[in-house]
């Protein structure tokens, strides 16, 4: 029997796509069997309280929950976010409900046995809900009490060798696609990148620094999977600058109509026979491709590698063997001052181990602008439209090239520096004035 | 319940603390045959919605299947995800970025098992627990916020939404008879920690009624410059304010007109809250995408300013969105996104064919970019 009728929720139980209220009810369920006498370290109906407090959500057209709460565990400022239920005479097994969030392996990639560590560890001393996984990229741990966060954090590093994610000022954890561990576009290991800068900078992670959030993102191509150019401060972005590689016989096969364009992805609808002139020539957004005599050709220095021929052609052309990254600063969500894409800051570097020069020549400088620049809860993108582009390339030691702009600026309102005016701005007007009369 | 000690002692709570290990690294988790591959792949293909295939130049192959899944999940529906994994792929298992889940296993006759296996099984209430599907030129999975289940400032739920729209999209989900793949996500307030606003899709939580103020408590609970300071439109001044007792105490005065409801003063300021049943609803957002595929990178724009929360199912924000869905696969051709059919078409055509209502709301006043918005040519259609 159900602690809470949940009619309005109840609701949500219908329709093929897989209910998030079938899956509470079936983990409430199981907390009240116990049916292996788990010494439950949070009230035992934290998930019926749960259902009961959404329910009224549901109801009143309004959240329940309360407004932030700083707990935290010992030394760290974030990896966990505190919240409180403004119902807790109501729904007493949710009056605590912190949330922690579980710094998540590269591209996602898990074990059952590691998997099913985290789950005893969060049935025994947490709701039994997460998220898999937020929207940042952590496994979020979602409901505990204060007193069992200290306990979470000393069982999940001693037992687990696994450490918490990032939240408020602090860089947050990075994120990245699948990478060259299965997928053919991927121009760097975005797995290792990802994983050795969240190690270098795991002092920034887990102690706020930062005027306000900052995110890395990782996509192996200009597919942007994860979406780093929208929403990453820094966005690393995998490119390549010398030739996409043709296999001839492959592009006939295409022709030919032997291999399904698109690897396929099109075969829900009658589109026709494929014509390479309609689905790739003519879509090329440079026009740098063309065919003759058969043979597919690439003026590969026009092209802006969109991706698009390799997308519809995956078996006949690759890309390129000079790989590397674009690195794109400043994306973010619309708060305060609106949305912002990530601007090209570094058209093309290299992308090896240990990232050095990444480190040393992109990232810490611009860390080190931000810091003393950037005002409270000011985002990175928002010191840059505040101070301008140029500002953040002088202070990276960055050569702007016109690959950074999408074109030359519309006013001639240059901020021109003293030094670069001859003669310097240092003048006498009594000298001025004997050639021009008051 | 009696309070078991994980090892830590809060007297000394320096005494053998771990800190700073990062994540588990990656390759501990790799499946095998992902191991001895990775940087190998040659190409990919769909065999059918769901289920990819990854050919390898040592003609090793990986076989996907990717199903959905909420990402509000419980550890029992994970330690099933852990059975099937063990069941079919060796224990291993991984996720999306869109909240999918992918099994993988190493030759083509353990596909068919596998698939047969997750569709298979359902919740009790009905549903399925891991559709198949979520690949190409179909509708992925929606990535998403917390919403009421967890969130102190949203506008709408998330995950309730969400299934309603998976619901109504679920046809689609498992086929591939889009013009090019299209993504849906939510963001349940303007916070947007779902960065939604690069979606071909985005259905975004918003208020519409400024901040009420807890004059008694303000103080108290706040810092005001913060408060003030946090405004992007200047909306909010310091203000003195006697209480029914006769006391004075120091407290804000919003100028209504000039709010936008980002909420931003609220997670200042606790005691500015603006969520209302009446004003809180959802602003449909299209046509953007993160992608550099023939076009570059772009916003989604508003193309509806507010559908109520209509809990718990919110048809109207579904249908709406089921007919702009509907409305592009008709109309756009093969390989084009949403953003990309609307300017080829024009977003004048964009609201005819999707019979949308086009008012006020939707054209941009908000600061320099709004502008650059406006038409600025005498090319546009009747």
């Amino acid at each position: 029997m159900a602690k809470h009728e949940t009619p309005l929720l109840d609701q949500l139980e219908t329709g093929p796509w897989p209910s998030f209220v079938s899956d509470l009810k079936q983990e409430a369920e199981k907390r009240a069997k116990n049916e292996e006498n788990i010494e439950f370290q949070i009230p035992s109906d934290v998930v019926e309280d749960l259902l009961g407090v959404l329910e009224l959500s549901f109801k009143d057209g309004a959240t329940h929950w309360k407004h932030g709460g700083i707990v935290g565990v010992f030394g760290y400022g974030g990896g966990v976010i505190g919240r409180y239920c403004d119902q807790p005479g109501l729904f007493p097994g949710v009056a605590h409900f912190h949330t922690m969030r579980v710094n998540q392996p590269g591209a996602k990639f898990y074990k059952a046995e590691y998997l099913r560590q985290l789950c005893d560890l969060w049935d025994f001393r947490g709701s039994g809900i997460t998220n898999m996984h937020g929207s940042t990229g952590d496994i979020i741990f979602l409901g505990t009490t204060t007193p069992q966060l200290e306990e979470v954090f000393y069982e999940m590093t001693h037992k687990f060798d696994q450490d918490l994610g990032g939240s408020g000022s602090n860089l947050r954890t990075p994120a990245d696609c699948i990478g060259q561990a299965r997928c053919e576009y991927a121009c760097y290991d975005t797995q290792d990148i990802c994983y050795d800068l969240t190690m270098e900078y795991q002092d920034e992670l887990h102690r706020p620094a930062f005027p306000y959030k900052f995110k890395f993102k990782f996509d192996g191509c200009p597919n942007c999977c994860v979406a780093s150019i929208a929403r990453s401060d820094l966005s690393f972005i995998g490119t390549w600058r010398d030739e996409i590689r043709i296999d001839q016989e492959a592009v006939q096969a295409y022709v030919g109509g032997e291999i399904a364009p698109n690897g396929g992805a099109h075969s829900g609808r009658d589109w026709g026979a494929f014509d390479i002139e309609k689905e790739v020539i003519d879509l090329c957004p440079t026009k740098c491709m063309w065919m003759e005599n058969g043979q597919m050709k690439i003026d590969d220095k026009e092209c802006t590698r969109c991706m698009h021929c390799i997308n519809v052609m995956p078996r006949a052309l690759r890309i390129g063997n000079d790989r590397g990254v674009s690195i794109f600063a400043g994306a973010k969500a619309p708060i305060l001052d609106g949305a912002q894409m990530g601007s090209l800051i570094v058209p093309f570097i290299k992308a090896e181990s240990p990232y050095t020069e990444i480190k040393e020549e992109v990232i810490e400088p611009i860390w080190d602008w931000w810091m003393e620049e950037g005002k409270n809860r000011e985002r990175l993108g928002e010191l840059m439209k505040r101070q301008g582009l140029q500002k953040l390339l002088e202070m990276a030691g960055l050569k702007p090239v016109p690959q950074m702009v999408q074109e030359p600026r519309h006013n001639p309102y240059i901020f021109w520096k003293e030094e670069e005016v001859t003669g310097g701005w240092t003048r006498d007007v009594d000298e001025f004035r004997k050639n021009h009369l008051r | 319940m009696a309070f078991i000690s994980s090892g830590y002692n809060p007297d000394k709570p320096m005494e053998n603390r771990i800190t700073d290990i990062g994540p588990k690294k990656y390759d501990q988790f790799y499946p095998p045959v992902i191991a001895a591959n990775k940087g190998k792949w040659l190409y990919h293909e769909y065999l059918k919605p769901g289920v990819l295939v990854h050919v390898s130049e040592t003609g090793d192959k990986v076989f996907t299947v990717r199903c959905g899944g909420a990402r509000l999940m419980s550890t029992s529906h994970i330690r099933e995800i852990c059975e099937i994994a063990e069941k079919h792929c060796d224990g291993y298992v991984r996720w999306t970025t869109r909240n999918n889940i992918e099994f993988m296993v190493d030759s083509q006759d353990k596909v068919e098992p596998l698939v047969k296996d997750l569709e298979g099984r359902k919740f009790a209430g009905g549903s399925f627990k891991f559709p198949v599907g979520g690949t190409g030129s179909g509708v992925s999975n929606i990535v998403h916020t917390q919403g009421w289940v967890h969130c102190h400032t949203p506008a709408t739920d998330a995950s309730g939404p969400v299934k309603a729209t998976m619901d109504a999209l679920f046809d689609d989900f498992k086929d591939h008879r889009m013009p090019a793949h299209v993504r849906v996500s939510l963001a349940c307030c303007l916070n947007m920690c779902g960065a939604v606003h690069c979606s071909d899709i985005a259905i975004l939580g918003y208020h519409r009624k400024p901040p009420m103020l807890d004059h008694e408590y303000l103080d108290k609970m706040c810092e005001i410059p913060l408060a003030i300071a946090a405004c992007p439109t200047a909306a909010v001044k310091p203000a003195k304010v006697k209480l029914e007792n006769g006391t004075e105490v120091k407290s804000v005065a919003v100028k209504n007109e000039r709010c936008m409801f980002c909420g931003n003063c609220y997670t200042m300021c606790p005691s500015m809250p603006l969520a209302d049943k009446e004003g809180d609803g959802i602003v449909l957002m299209v046509g953007g995408k993160v992608s550099n595929r023939i076009s570059t990178p772009k916003f989604s724009k508003v193309v509806v300013a507010f559908i109520p929360n209509e809990a718990p199912r919110w048809p109207t924000t579904t249908a709406t969105i089921k007919k702009i869905i509907e409305t592009y696969s008709a109309d756009a051709n093969k390989y084009e996104r949403l953003g990309d059919w609307a300017e080829r078409i024009g977003w004048e055509r964009f609201f005819e064919k999707c019979e949308l209502e086009f008012t006020h709301h939707l054209i941009d006043d908000f600061r320099d970019p709004a502008y650059y918005t406006w038409r600025q040519t005498s090319q546009f259609k009747f």
